[in-house]
């Protein structure tokens, strides 16, 4: 089993300020992290190489600095890890990325599986694991809760979707889309820490991937942002004080009026 | 999507007006002129900016790209339980007021296994013409039937705007379309306004957790696509004298086939409401203390007709089951009422149910961030107020 993994470098978004008076991010000191739900990407293919033997492989496109999340995988006892990484890479919309990492799978070969998180949690937009799928022309099997079974040419998966569980059998390779759901992710062990301090991670660039300038980075992503703005803020409410008693009548006027209007 | 950004040497002062302009920290003064780093993304903030029009942006008209002829806004309507989702009608409300800038037809594509009922109702809703393909194979969502009939309707339909809801199935379905279609999606929109002078659809779509608004274009390549989130857009009053045309599409040979094949449906358990759709949402926080003391909230919840959430301390620490956690990690909800119970209010959390309606928190420390964005903010034990409630509830019901 080959299974290969795509994570990404984001900076914590709790921690990300806004400058008031442009309008604009204050990424300076804010922590670069590994995207949350990439944890459980990674977990769900180190459980199934445990189970069924193989390898699994992190894979990231990012600047330079984006290796640290790859030494993180290896500590959490991936493989390998490849870093996607060139100055013609930035500036990458969703569309570019997916390109990008469904070139990797494919100078990589022989790849069954490909597991991504959820979403990023920078962008939030879930569209990098479908886009894999479709530049691959594979299945895909999106908001994963559990994969129930794998073997050498199938997989078995539940979707949590609006309403219930979607159970979804289907042949590999396939690309999957994990939630918080599928696991609990490992911590590094003391010997996979020590592996990661040296391991060897290549980095290919976008000829090592036989990629045209025109599909990567800026040039190759459609979408482009033209405006940010802080959020519209909610303005505080009224603050209710007073004995429990009190206040639960208070708080049942405020249920009960709003349910009675609906 | 050759385009490319110039700071004419000559007419540059370095005065530095375009580095204060730049969103993304692009532009910095080296030697006395303005230089642009690769963070640039071609927004064009800086070009208005400069007093001495010393930037030159180069961009690809839409005619150069090929992507002239395509107009009006296409809605992909969402199907459950054999019927019209909600959010497909608050697409078309959002598609009718597009197309009053865009000009072209509002049109929705419905791929079901029986769609009479559901032809009349997007009819009904504002849609002037409905691809329809029925076929008893497209009874529960797919992705690549899906994905492939949707293709091919775009494709021979040519709309400039392709919407579809931000559902699980809406952002399965869309990316694999957009990029196959080799054209830009935009994801979770909140926002939708047609800018008729660049002929673009303006995308705005909360990022970096709720932090920002960014507001997002695709320009040269058609359509233009977004995800839309549910509850935002108002659908428009149903009108029985609205008329629409009805496009019968047949499925080609191979088509309807897929490899990822769904074997079973298992509908969430009863009492455990989704808490996406839920219209009221009582959920609690680390200050709930324990798993037991959810009992209170499910009693509460149960007593309004809502469901329970969770915040990421609660359901790391085992209190509640991930499907109720709201919040980042979690589900983005806008509830009717969201009553928080000992939920401080982190802006992990606050991104996810920020869009109630009204947000009611209950909390013992006067300090927590929660009662800076609340409607209505109690400052109380949770164990002494919410007893109290559920009895103040049920004597007022008798």
């Amino acid at each position: 089993m080959r299974i290969l993994v795509a994570i990404k470098q984001v900076p914590d978004t709790a921690e990300v300020r806004i400058d008031p008076d442009r309008g604009t991010l204050v990424r300076d000191g804010v922590p670069s992290i590994m995207n949350p739900f990439d944890a459980y990407a990674l977990e769900e293919g180190l459980r199934w190489r445990d189970a069924l033997g193989g390898e699994v492989i992190a894979v990231t496109m990012g600047p330079p600095q984006a290796e640290a999340i790859l030494r993180e995988a290896v500590s959490m006892g991936v493989d390998a890890a490849i870093l996607l990484s060139d100055r013609a890479f930035a500036g990458a919309d969703t569309w570019a990325t997916s390109h990008t990492l469904a070139a990797a799978v494919r100078k990589l070969g022989g790849v069954d599986l490909v597991i991504t998180g959820k979403q990023a949690i920078d962008g939030d937009t879930a569209q990098t694991g479908p886009g894999i799928a479709a530049s691959l022309n594979w299945p895909q099997i999106t908001f994963v809760g559990r994969v129930r079974s794998l073997d050498a040419t199938a997989i078995v998966a539940e979707r949590d979707v609006e309403g219930g569980v979607e159970v979804v059998e289907c042949p590999l390779p396939v690309v999957l889309t994990v939630l918080k759901d599928a696991n609990v992710p490992r911590m590094p062990s003391l010997r996979g820490k020590m592996k990661a301090r040296t391991a060897e991670i290549p980095r290919w660039g976008r000829t090592d991937l036989g990629l045209e300038e025109k599909d990567t980075g800026l040039e190759g992503s459609p979408t482009r942002v033209v405006r940010i703005a802080t959020p519209e803020s909610r303005p505080g409410g009224t603050i209710h004080t007073g004995t429990a008693e009190d206040l639960a009548v208070k708080l049942a006027d405020i249920l009960l009026g709003e349910e009675g209007k609906a | 999507m050759t385009a490319s950004i110039e700071i004419l040497q000559p007419s540059c002062t370095g005065c530095g007006a375009c580095v204060s302009s730049c969103p993304f920290g692009a532009i910095s003064l080296v030697d006395g002129t303005a230089s642009v780093s690769e963070a640039c993304t071609l927004c064009g903030a800086c070009e208005s900016s400069c007093p001495f029009s010393a930037i030159l942006l180069r961009r690809r008209s839409v005619e150069e790209a090929g992507a002239s002829g395509w107009t009006g806004t296409m809605v992909y309507a969402e199907q459950r339980d054999g019927s019209v989702d909600r959010s497909a009608l608050e697409l078309l409300g959002a598609a009718s007021r597009l197309s009053e800038a865009e000009g072209g037809p509002v049109t929705a594509v419905l791929l079901t296994a029986d769609g009479s009922e559901g032809c009349r109702t997007l009819i009904r809703h504002g849609a002037e013409r409905i691809y329809l393909v029925e076929d008893p194979a497209l009874g529960h969502y797919c992705t690549e039937p899906s994905a492939r009939l949707l293709l091919r309707i775009i494709r021979q339909a040519k709309p400039a705007v392709v919407l579809a809801a931000a559902t699980t199935t809406g952002r399965d379905l869309m990316p694999r379309v957009a990029k196959l279609l080799d054209t830009g999606l935009t994801a979770d929109c909140t926002g939708l306004e047609y800018d008729t002078e660049k002929d673009s659809l303006l995308q705005t779509r909360p990022a970096f957790g709720g932090n920002i608004m960014a507001t997002i274009i695709c320009e040269h390549t058609r359509p233009q696509m977004a995800t839309v989130r549910p509850r935002v857009m108002k659908a428009l009053e149903a009108d029985e004298a609205r008329q629409g045309e009805i496009v019968r599409v047949e499925p080609l040979p191979g088509e309807l086939e897929t490899r990822a094949r769904m074997k079973e449906f298992i509908p969430v358990e009863e009492g455990i409401a989704d808490i996406s759709e839920a219209r009221v949402i009582v959920s609690g926080g680390r200050g709930m203390k324990s798993p037991e003391n959810f009992a209170l909230l499910t009693e509460i919840a149960g007593l309004l007709g809502g469901s329970v959430g969770a915040s990421r301390a609660a359901v790391d620490s085992g209190w509640m089951p991930y499907p109720h956690q709201v919040g980042q990690t979690g589900k983005t909800v806008q509830p009717g009422i969201y009553l928080a119970c000992g939920i401080s209010g982190a802006v992990q959390h606050r991104v996810g149910m920020q869009s109630s309606d009204r947000i009611i928190a209950v909390n013992r420390d006067a300090s927590a961030p929660i009662f800076g964005f609340c409607d209505e903010g109690f400052v109380a034990d949770i164990f002494e107020i919410l007893p109290a409630l559920a009895r103040e509830i049920r004597r007022r019901r008798g």
